[in-house]
């Protein structure tokens, strides 16, 4: 139960992406489609995972005034791992997402997690809370990029839902990131006011 | 001449890194509250990538290249451009009290601001040369201060602005932002030379 | 739970043993997947000829032939691709630096007498919904958008704004412009290599 707790509270309550608003520049950059927006997100939850584990491991032996460094080695290493096995084995993943593999390395919600969780827990809970910060990141980018791909071609993840003549091409474009993504935040806000 | 000359066009206006390739919204929502500390950002991101992206440069160039080791780019870039951030802190400290004053506060912020190694990457992957490589840099970072200044012109008028109860904050500063790319998108498709 | 003193030796040590740890292992992924990575890469070039030419016998990889372009720096690759010993035409890789954002390459299959017979785009950085229609629209069998079948030898290949004979796409003159400006450069490589390396075939 408790375990199920550190879940819900990276998917919903400490949702990286809605309420504490990290993370930003992959979340506007990669949501030109759903399918984009889900492997983003996919993999910054894989490196998130790998890196509270490691943190949580190395804890006791990272001596407080170099934390931040190793953290950032340790951050990195992972991102640059994945980078390498997605150009192996992922190619055309890899080259639409194109920069922001590399940038995970800088997004806030890692050192951020790092800092504020995988610093004072244990092992399992930090991998938990990674879980749940990734999914609850996997889950925004994907819903952005549903809205953003089915308002501008009219399909999600592909599949023909209208005919894309009606659809607005702004939104696939740069600024229909910033706005769709304005109206989404104030409507998880509405729901927030609602419920409490 | 001409390239620098579309380099510095395209970097500041057509492909603006804020508006353009989504870099560095962290600092762009954050910092973008008051005019005055929306300069004071600018200035100091422009500092640090004009000179991140030399150091990051000469070090693809001249050891990670040579010795094969390309695939550290990601991990060695980090951590010159973390170490550097700190260096100048202490620099500016000893040297220049006054510009510390003026920028202290952001630059322990920088670190993070992925403008700054995404532009270091970019340079790489453009093949840019030296010379090349650091007009893009301060370029970029010109674009950024602008899109920053601006930006926080609107958000200074917005602050008295009666806007609905749910949209307030973040919301409308992103949908501000929003429209504000689409009037950058009409610089695209300029083409210098 | 007792932290490490920050002493000047635990730091260095600690960051130390982490930093080896580190680069020990993306050495070790980097052995492991560099030939997946180079399969990848290559892989995507057989797939992109074997789109454009209809068909051949040989490997056109192993006798691919390089040309620089006139004020280009990277050289394009033609591929020639024999069926049995005659020739029948080639693959040609060639990019243009004009897009709207930089960089467009694509991949054009020429028959042995240059009409293009398909292409591929390999890489850009277009608009999505303008200029990354490219994949498709010049193939639609709609008004003058296809280069299908066309010899930029004898068709002037250039966007119907500068006089051309092709439809651009709606909205992206710049993307089709790159779009045929590499077509253009392409053909001449291929006449470059028809010219170069056929001539003696033909003279004996």
């Amino acid at each position: 139960m408790n375990k199920l707790r550190i879940i819900y509270n990276g998917l919903v309550t400490e949702n990286p992406t809605f309420v504490l608003l990290l993370g930003m520049c992959p979340t506007l950059g990669t949501t030109g489609s759903a399918m984009t927006g889900m492997s983003m997100g996919l993999a910054t939850m894989g490196v998130l995972i790998c890196s509270n584990a490691a943190i949580s491991a190395i804890k006791s032996v990272v001596p407080d005034r170099v934390r931040i460094p190793a953290y950032i080695v340790v951050i990195a290493t992972f991102v640059t791992l994945l980078q390498m096995f997605m150009q192996a084995y992922l190619p055309s993943l890899n080259e639409s997402l194109g920069i922001f593999i590399p940038l995970i390395v800088v997004n806030c919600i890692l050192l951020g997690r790092a800092e504020a969780y995988a610093s004072k827990h244990s092992i399992v809970d930090s991998l938990l809370d990674g879980v749940g910060i990734g999914l609850g990141f996997t889950v925004a980018l994907t819903l952005l990029g549903t809205i953003r791909e089915l308002l501008g071609g009219g399909t999600i993840f592909s599949l023909r839902v209208f005919p894309e003549t009606y659809g607005s091409l702004v939104f696939v474009l740069a600024p229909g990131a910033f706005i769709a993504l304005g109206f989404l935040i104030a409507f998880i806000n509405y729901i927030r006011k609602r419920s409490c | 001449m001409l390239t620098y000359i579309s380099i510095i066009v395209t970097a500041i206006f057509v492909n603006n890194i804020v508006f353009a390739q989504f870099l560095g919204i962290c600092p762009f929502l954050g910092v973008s509250k008051k005019l005055s500390s929306a300069l004071g950002m600018g200035a100091a991101v422009t500092f640090v990538m004009a000179i991140a992206t030399c150091v990051t440069w000469l070090i693809q160039h001249l050891i990670l290249v040579p010795l094969q080791l390309a695939y550290m780019q990601t991990i060695v870039f980090i951590l010159v451009i973390a170490a550097l951030v700190q260096m100048l802190e202490i620099v500016i400290k000893k040297i220049a009290p006054v510009l510390y004053q003026a920028l202290g506060v952001f630059l322990p912020l920088i670190t993070t601001n992925c403008a700054v190694l995404g532009v270091a990457i970019l340079v790489v992957q453009k093949g840019f040369n030296f010379g090349e490589s650091l007009v893009y840099a301060v370029s970029t970072a010109i674009g950024f201060t602008l899109a920053l200044a601006i930006f926080a012109g609107i958000r200074e008028h917005l602050e008295l602005m009666d806007v609905p109860d749910v949209m307030r904050g973040v919301p409308i500063a992103l949908i501000c932002a929003g429209i504000l790319a689409m009037a950058f998108m009409g610089f695209s498709g300029i083409t210098i030379g | 739970m007792k932290k490490l003193p920050s002493t000047l030796f635990n730091m260095v040590m600690s960051l130390g043993v982490i930093t080896v740890v580190a680069a020990a292992l993306l050495a070790w992924a980097n052995a492991v997947t560099s030939g997946p990575v180079a399969e990848a890469e290559r892989q995507k070039q057989i797939d992109a000829i074997k789109a454009v030419l209809p068909t051949f016998t040989n490997d056109p990889l192993a006798s691919k032939w390089e040309f620089v372009p006139a004020g280009g720096s990277e050289p394009f690759s033609v591929f020639p691709a024999y069926d049995g010993d005659s020739f029948c035409g080639a693959a040609v890789e060639g990019y243009s630096l004009n897009g709207f954002s930089g960089r467009v390459s694509v991949m054009y299959g020429f028959d042995s007498d240059g009409n293009v017979t398909g292409y591929e785009v390999l890489q850009h950085a277009e608009t999505p919904g303008l200029g990354a229609k490219m994949q498709e629209w010049f193939r639609m069998d709609a008004g003058h958008r296809s280069v299908l079948g066309r010899n930029p030898g004898t068709d002037a290949m250039y966007v119907a704004k500068d006089g051309g004979a092709i439809d651009g796409i709606t909205a992206a003159t710049i993307s089709s412009r790159a779009f045929l400006e590499t077509l253009r450069s392409c053909y001449s490589a291929f006449e470059a290599y028809k010219s170069d390396c056929l001539k003696n075939d033909a003279d004996e």
